[in-house]
């Protein structure tokens, strides 16, 4: 079983990496941008079987490590 | 008083730690590494500058969890000094020893120069060696030193003068919200900044204006 973490900041924390890339990204032309908001990925391969326990260990993982929980929210996929 | 200094992989600043207790107090610190699971009996324990695990994950993410920083949480709880200075502090505020946290500085530009810091709080162990509203000259090199806490964390360590250094005149180099350069826990005995103290503490340096802050930490008179 595996599991696809996303970290994104939350609302409201300054992204100056994000703001770099959306500067960046005009730079080439590509217009129409309102927003750029930079995160991170995680793909995690589980020995677990059960949904539902996966989901509740990725969880615990993003709470304990994965994600900084002042500044940061998460979202976990189970992928069969 | 004893102190130690905790190594991480990827610590850069512990020699000059060392270098300044030792010069300070006169005794070499011990010097403990990550993964052990006993502590000395120290009356300080210092958490040096660094890019500890080269700062994967988050600034001070991975060095959070090693082994050691449970018996400092332990110790901390039991009124033991602790100082995180730089990658110490993003290893403080990363195992939540210390409110907040320190994000990619707001230029995207590594720091490394000299700032004025203003003691707002002298009333804790590290800082009573200065004068309220003194302002000194420390030096900064870091990344990833843009202090940030959401508004309600931000109104508590205000009220409850928890902020001990701010940069003054103008000199915030990363964007901290409220100029926030150094905080303590709720009771005082642990401290963290961005700054680097231990690197003005000899005529050598260009300056002493960091050799008070380990005196009052270990109660010799400066």
């Amino acid at each position: 079983m595996k599991a696809r973490v996303t970290i994104t900041l939350k609302n409201g924390v300054l992204d100056p990496q994000g703001q770099a890339i959306e500067g960046a990204l005009a730079s080439l032309g590509f217009s129409g941008v309102d927003s750029v908001r930079q995160g991170k990925v995680f793909h995690i391969e589980l020995a677990e079987t059960d949904p539902g326990s996966a989901r509740e260990n990725v969880e615990n993982m993003c709470e304990k490590l994965l994600a900084n929980t002042v500044i940061e929210d998460y979202t976990v996929e189970i992928i069969n | 008083m004893k102190s130690a200094v905790i190594a991480f992989p990827g610590s850069n600043r512990d020699r000059d730690m060392i270098a300044a207790l030792t010069s300070i107090s006169g005794t070499a610190p011990n010097v403990v590494w990550h993964k052990e699971t006993n502590l000395p009996d120290v009356d300080l324990i210092v958490i040096p500058g660094g890019f500890s695990y080269g700062d994967y994950l988050r600034a001070g993410a991975i060095a959070a969890r090693s082994p050691i920083m449970g018996e400092i949480k332990a110790a901390a709880a039991r009124g033991v000094r602790v100082l995180g200075v730089c990658n110490g502090f993003q290893i403080l505020t990363e195992n939540g020893l210390l409110p907040g946290v320190l994000m990619r500085n707001a230029s995207l530009l590594f720091v490394c120069r000299e700032v004025k810091l203003e003691v707002v709080n002298n009333r804790t162990p590290f800082t009573g060696g200065y004068e309220k509203g003194q302002v000194l000259r420390c030096p900064v090199a870091h990344h990833d030193g843009n202090y940030f806490a959401d508004p309600d964390t931000l109104k508590a360590i205000e009220d409850n003068d928890q902020v001990a250094f701010r940069y003054a005149e103008g000199t915030n180099p990363n964007g901290s919200i409220h100029d926030i350069a150094g905080v303590t826990n709720r009771a005082g005995n642990v401290l963290g900044l961005m700054p680097h103290p231990e690197n003005l503490i000899e005529a050598a340096h260009g300056g002493t204006d960091g050799r008070a802050l380990f005196a009052s930490a270990l109660e010799i008179a400066a």
